[in-house]
């Protein structure tokens, strides 16, 4: 893996686009969206989750597939537990 | 006679016998860091489905427990992460260039966040527990609507937010141990791996927070607090 190093420029850019996405998700908390509140917030979670995993943690970075593979099957797990999970939860009333 | 290999003229002391290059050792350890780190999705995944399920089947009690968050600190503990996330970045970068003085600095810098943010949390913990007694358990006291349903939020919320300063505790300790070890000058250009991987766990466990941040304290329009 060669190393790539990140301009301070780049992360100081990073780090405002976060601030950003927290006082808009913090503003946009006071509509009354009803059920859509935590959709719009967790929309912008994951930006931010997006915006940390892949350029502080480096992931865009990352040359050896492998360790590609092992981040996308984690990530493929987390999705079957919570999908699958709530199949059962939300057909019960339906019988 | 003691002809020596010439390969051990450039051999780099930071590269263990069992890997043939530093590249190779690299790659290997910051595999096995995100293996690790699938291990702490896994962990936390359970919680994150729990709250879900019940999320659903208690609608009205969550919004009511998520009114009860101090909105302002949560918000403010956020952005507290993020910063302390933009000097552990930094902090890597400074080690990748070999500045040892900007590595060591960026790194108590973190420590500092850290430690705020475990202060903000404690004192949001005193007041849901001893002002409020919010705590789930014989003392939980709620006046409203479905009281029982409400002290899960706050179980979940205890749980949640628990583990995850828990993990806040043992990242300032790692932190700091790799500042120490910074500042003996262990780390450069040649080998940085440990600074890289305690990175990776200080990003991942404030990823875990940006995600507590909305689910607790952004799920209902009213903020009375």
């Amino acid at each position: 893996m060669s190393a790539h190093i990140p301009t301070k420029k780049f992360l100081v850019t990073v780090w405002v686009s976060l601030i950003c996405l927290t006082v808009l998700t913090a503003a946009v908390s006071y509509l009354e969206l009803g059920p859509f509140n935590i959709v719009l917030a967790l929309v912008i979670a994951t930006c931010k989750m997006l915006l940390v995993a892949l350029f502080f943690m480096g992931v865009k970075y990352i040359s050896d597939k492998m360790t590609i593979v092992v981040i996308v099957a984690g990530l493929f797990w987390l999705f079957i537990l919570l999908a699958l999970s709530m199949t059962d939860y939300v057909s019960r009333p339906w019988v | 006679m003691a002809d020596s290999p010439p390969a051990i003229a450039t051999h780099n002391p930071d590269l263990q016998h069992h890997f043939a290059t530093m590249e190779q050792q690299t790659e290997a350890a910051v595999m096995g860091m995100w293996v690790f780190l699938i291990t702490e999705i896994m962990f936390f995944g359970g919680m994150f489905a729990g709250y879900m399920i019940y999320r659903f089947m208690y609608y009205q009690a969550w919004l009511e427990g998520s009114q009860h968050m101090d909105f302002w600190w949560g918000t403010i503990n956020t952005v507290v992460l993020l910063c302390s996330s933009l000097t552990m970045a930094a902090a890597v970068r400074a080690t990748q260039l070999g500045l040892r003085k900007s590595t060591v600095t960026l790194l108590g810098i973190t420590i500092l966040f850290g430690l705020a943010f475990l202060g903000i949390k404690a004192i949001e913990y005193y007041g849901h527990i001893v002002t409020d007694h919010q705590f789930p358990g014989p003392g939980f006291r709620f006046e409203g609507a479905n009281p029982s349903q409400v002290e899960m939020f706050f179980s979940f919320y205890f749980a949640m937010t628990g583990f995850h300063a828990l993990h806040m505790l043992i990242g300032v300790g790692l932190v700091a141990f790799i500042a120490y070890h910074a500042w003996k000058g262990r780390y450069g250009a040649h080998y940085y791996t440990p600074v890289e991987n305690v990175g990776l766990y200080w990003h991942f466990v404030d990823i875990i927070w940006i995600y507590l941040y909305p689910l607790f304290y952004l799920i209902s329009h009213i903020h009375r607090k």
